[in-house]
């Protein structure tokens, strides 16, 4: 049986080749703290030195080694952030590695991935510890060879002094520049010097992944463990009855476990326990809303009529601007429930023993993960120890501790160590899903089409803020007023990529689009003008950088040749989102009057980008989700209980349905900001106004492919 | 309970389970051979796909009753060393990001080049629509076998 590799600190020592000796550079680059940096000595590594959750080492041998507390779901961090380091360092590239830390949650203070947050919230202070690495460094060659610091230069992991001659590598230093003061303040580098960040660096992981290692938290495996899996009650129902004698008649299970309204099976393998699930006979009784699709509709329908809403943001008076109207455009939209469906199922290993407890797998937040097991166990949270392994996915479905919960509840009944699994059809069942959402917008244009009054009222389930009332088209207009209405679902839901916007975006960039047509304006032209009014004349806060949002709109015009070619009929959207700026248009040629999507061209403002690879990844990956949930994905319930249960039914984007996609960086000189999300929003849109264009069919609501409007567009989706 | 012999990687294995376990199962939790994953378990997204005799076959809904004698290969006995030229591509091209479908990916990727070795790009996009990544790599996967018809 094999088990995953777990770096303690004591392993980060050995694999850094660093038993004693070396240089010891402790940093934060997930906390909240303010970003010291610190020279440190192997004692104080050892000791668990508090302050920090990051390790940066040099050996002598002048390897490079970068320890990273923080989870790997495929946003590529542990590529992107060692680069960063690197480049302040002058490094040489093919020196660093960077190893996954064994999560020891108990000295950290927040470790998770989510938010497309990690690059702009460390940026700062991982340049500094490269940059205070190669202080000390060059303050231990001047030292040695008694001359000024200032005419020493770094390239590429060579120190090197170019009156005396003299030069060496890193590892030649490391002694010596463990005993040298950090200083106060560190000078960073142009950012025109940059060598290694704005290059393509590979996946740091890549040699494991395409050779099968056990990465993954499924892949976890240990002698004597036991295999577990759940049966859920449907969202708003409690158990009545098990009766579970066929399944523990099932050769390899070895015990059924009741806790709340869950049904744990537990044997030897996997395989018998599958088997064992579909032979439990489970009664359930309402306890609560038991709630149907049909509901959710009625339930939308009558809160955007009816509804009270929360005022999100209000200016100007937009009664008279309707009541002075030349015209009026209002349109609703709707999208379903969508799974997070990462291609790894939830799972965990839990062994409880006692009044402690191991962790190992998967998750966006181990801390949350050990706060949770740590309530359920009554123990206190220094008794409970995290290892995180690489994630096949998350998309947000990890941040939550659902499953940790179950494998703690799982291995405290049996008193043995377990892993417990998901099937396809319990992560599709089994809830937290991204929460169906209504909006109603109305528009009134006065006689020139000026947009002089916008009203949004949105509707979420379990979604607290449906709407996010700074971003555009606010600033822009005169007479203005969001709204919110939630109501509260028995079905568990929880953050999705791009949380809101995800279809929010799609929503008032379809609906932009409608307002442009009765205007009689080019969308581009409707959009740029509108900007230019918040630019010149804003009304009320702008929760966006305008030049930022200009510019890529203007250079996805540009790009895509929009409006050039007749014959291609293209579709426009620009979203502002976690940080960073996107304008996409979609191409639809008309091939023998059918339509053909061809292609998405996709203008990305999102600062500095660090790995020109990963960057490109996020975007064309965003964009891939975008569209496929868009088009293809839904997700309904009866009586609490969703209808699509696998693959077969739930419906994922695949090769053959990806147009070809064109990306593009405006360099608008900032820091780097977010990309694990800002891409998906603007892609409904794009696709949903380009259909328009070519068919004058308007979809309002999700999946694209169930929709009436749809049933025979004749969409073919081919790369020329 | 049953006893079967498999061959697996190049070597024999000897495995006591009901007849009707999935060869995925077997893999993973019997042979501790984890680089083929499970993701539906029912034929749909091919993360589980292994060579029976060099053809692409989701492990997930093969019975291990239906293996014989068989040659199973698996991601892990690809190559000595992770140099199998579809390897070597996908690292050329940089193709993952989670990484968890590539294996499936890879598997999948070989045999459809060992049976049509200069493929045109609707080919490749015909075979490896059998695939699903949930990260949206497709376009990489396409770039990656492109890439490795070159070299084979
Ligand atoms: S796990 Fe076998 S095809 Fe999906
Ligand atoms: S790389 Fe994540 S599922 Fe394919």
């Amino acid at each position: 049986m094999k088990t995953v590799k777990r770096e303690s600190r004591r392993d980060f020592l050995k694999a850094a080749g660093l038993t004693a000796g070396g240089l010891f550079i402790g940093f934060n680059w997930s906390s909240c703290d303010s970003p010291k940096v610190e020279v440190l000595s192997t004692e104080q590594v050892l000791a668990n030195a508090k302050n920090f959750n990051a390790y940066l080492s040099i050996a002598p041998s002048g390897d490079v080694v970068i320890y990273s507390p923080n989870p790997e779901l495929g946003q590529n961090i542990k590529t992107s952030f060692p680069m960063v380091v690197a480049e302040e360092l002058d490094a040489d590239w093919s020196k660093v590695r960077v190893l996954q830390a064994n999560l020891d949650t108990e000295k950290y203070d927040r470790q998770l991935t989510g938010g497309s947050g990690a690059m702009p919230h460390s940026w700062e202070r991982l340049r500094k510890a490269g940059a205070t690495a190669k202080y000390v460094l060059v303050a231990a060659a001047a030292k040695a060879w008694n001359v000024p610091a200032e005419e020493i230069s770094v390239e590429n992991g060579i120190i090197s002094h170019k009156g005396s001659g003299k030069s060496g590598h890193f590892g030649e230093f490391v002694g010596e520049a463990a005993q040298m003061e950090t200083p106060e303040e560190v000078t960073l580098k142009d950012k025109k010097d940059f060598k290694i960040i704005g290059t393509p660096v590979k996946n740091v992981d890549a040699r494991e992944i395409y050779t099968g290692k056990p990465l993954f938290g499924l892949d976890f495996y240990r002698e004597g463990m036991k295999h577990a899996m759940v049966q859920r009650a449907p969202f708003g129902m409690k158990i009545k009855s098990v009766e579970d004698g066929a399944a523990r008649a099932v050769a390899g299970v070895t015990d059924v476990v009741t806790f709340g309204n869950s049904v744990a099976v537990v044997g030897d393998s996997t395989w018998p326990l599958l088997k064992a699930k579909k032979l439990l006979r489970v009664e359930y009784e309402p306890d609560g809303t038991v709630e149907s699709t049909a509901d959710h509709d009625r339930i939308f329908q009558d809160l955007i009529a009816n509804g009270k809403a929360e005022v999100r943001r209000e200016d100007g008076n937009v009664k008279s601007a309707f009541a002075n109207a030349a015209k009026v455009v209002s349109a609703e939209y709707q999208c379903p429930f969508l799974a997070h469906s990462p291609m790894e199922p939830e799972n965990f290993f839990a062994h409880v023993q006692g009044d402690r407890c191991e962790l190992i797998g998967p998750t966006q937040t181990p801390d949350r993960a050990r706060q949770t097991a740590a309530q359920i166990l009554g123990i206190p949270a220094e008794n409970l120890t995290v290892e995180i392994t690489r994630l096949g996915g998350g998309f947000g479905r990890r941040l939550r501790a659902d499953f940790v919960e179950e494998a703690v509840h799982i291995s405290k009944a049996i008193n043995a160590p377990v892993k417990l699994t998901w099937s396809r059809e319990d992560e599709l069942t089994g809830g937290a899903y991204r929460p169906a959402v209504r909006y109603r917008f109305e528009a009134a244009l006065d006689e020139s089409g000026t947009m002089i009054g916008y009203k949004l009222r949105g509707v979420g389930m379990n979604a607290g803020n449906s709407t996010r009332e700074n971003n555009f088209p606010s600033g822009a207009v005169d007479n203005l007023l969001i709204e919110n209405i939630n109501y509260d679902s028995s079905i568990t839901t929880n953050a999705w990529r791009a949380p809101i916007t995800n279809f929010l975006a799609y929503a008032e960039q379809s609906f932009l689009d409608e307002v442009a047509l009765e205007a009689g304006k080019d969308p581009v032209a409707f959009r740029l003008e509108l900007l230019d009014r918040a630019k010149n004349n804003p009304v009320g806060r702008l929760g966006y950088d305008v030049d930022r949002m200009i510019g890529v709109v203007k250079t996805a015009a540009e790009k895509s040749n929009w409006g050039k070619n007749s014959n291609v009929k293209q579709g426009f959207s620009v979203y502002f989102s976690h940080r960073s700026y996107v304008a996409q248009v979609a191409d639809i040629e008309m091939e023998g009057g059918s339509p053909v999507l061809k292609k998405i061209t996709a203008v990305t403002d999102c600062g500095m980008v660090v790995n020109p690879t990963g960057a490109n990844h996020q975007v064309r990956g965003g964009i891939v989700d975008g569209m496929g949930h868009a088009m293809y994905t839904n997700l309904t319930f009866e009586n609490g209980v969703p209808k699509q249960r696998n693959y077969d039914l739930y419906r994922l984007i695949r090769m053959k349905e990806v147009p070809e996609i064109e990306t593009h960086f405006v360099d608008s000189g900032y820091d780097p900001t977010g990309l694990g999300e800002p891409a998906l929003p603007p892609t409904g849109g794009a696709i949903a106004n380009a259909i328009f264009a070519a068919t004058g069919r308007r979809l309002r609501s999700q999946p694209f492919i169930e929709q009436k409007e749809f049933s025979d567009v004749k969409l073919e989706i081919r790369r020329s | 309970m049953a006893s079967f012999n498999l061959k697996v990687n190049g070597k024999s294995h000897q495995v006591d389970v009901e007849d009707d376990t999935p060869l995925l199962w077997v893999l993973r939790d019997h042979l501790g051979l984890v680089g083929t994953k499970f993701s539906c378990g029912i034929a749909q997204c091919g993360a589980c796909t292994v060579h029976l005799n060099g053809n692409p076959t989701f492990s997930c809904v093969t019975p291990i009753s239906s293996v014989g004698n068989s040659e199973v290969t698996t991601i892990e006995g690809l190559s000595e060393n992770g140099d199998h030229p579809v390897q070597k591509a996908w690292e050329e091209v940089d193709v993952a990001q989670c990484g968890y479908c590539q294996g499936g990916q890879i598997m999948q990727a070989v045999a459809f080049l060992k049976q049509n070795p200069n493929p045109s790009m609707e080919e490749i996009d015909n075979a490896m629509n059998r695939n699903i990544c949930r990260c949206g790599t497709y376009h990489k996967i396409r770039e990656a076998v492109a890439e490795a018809a070159k070299n084979m």
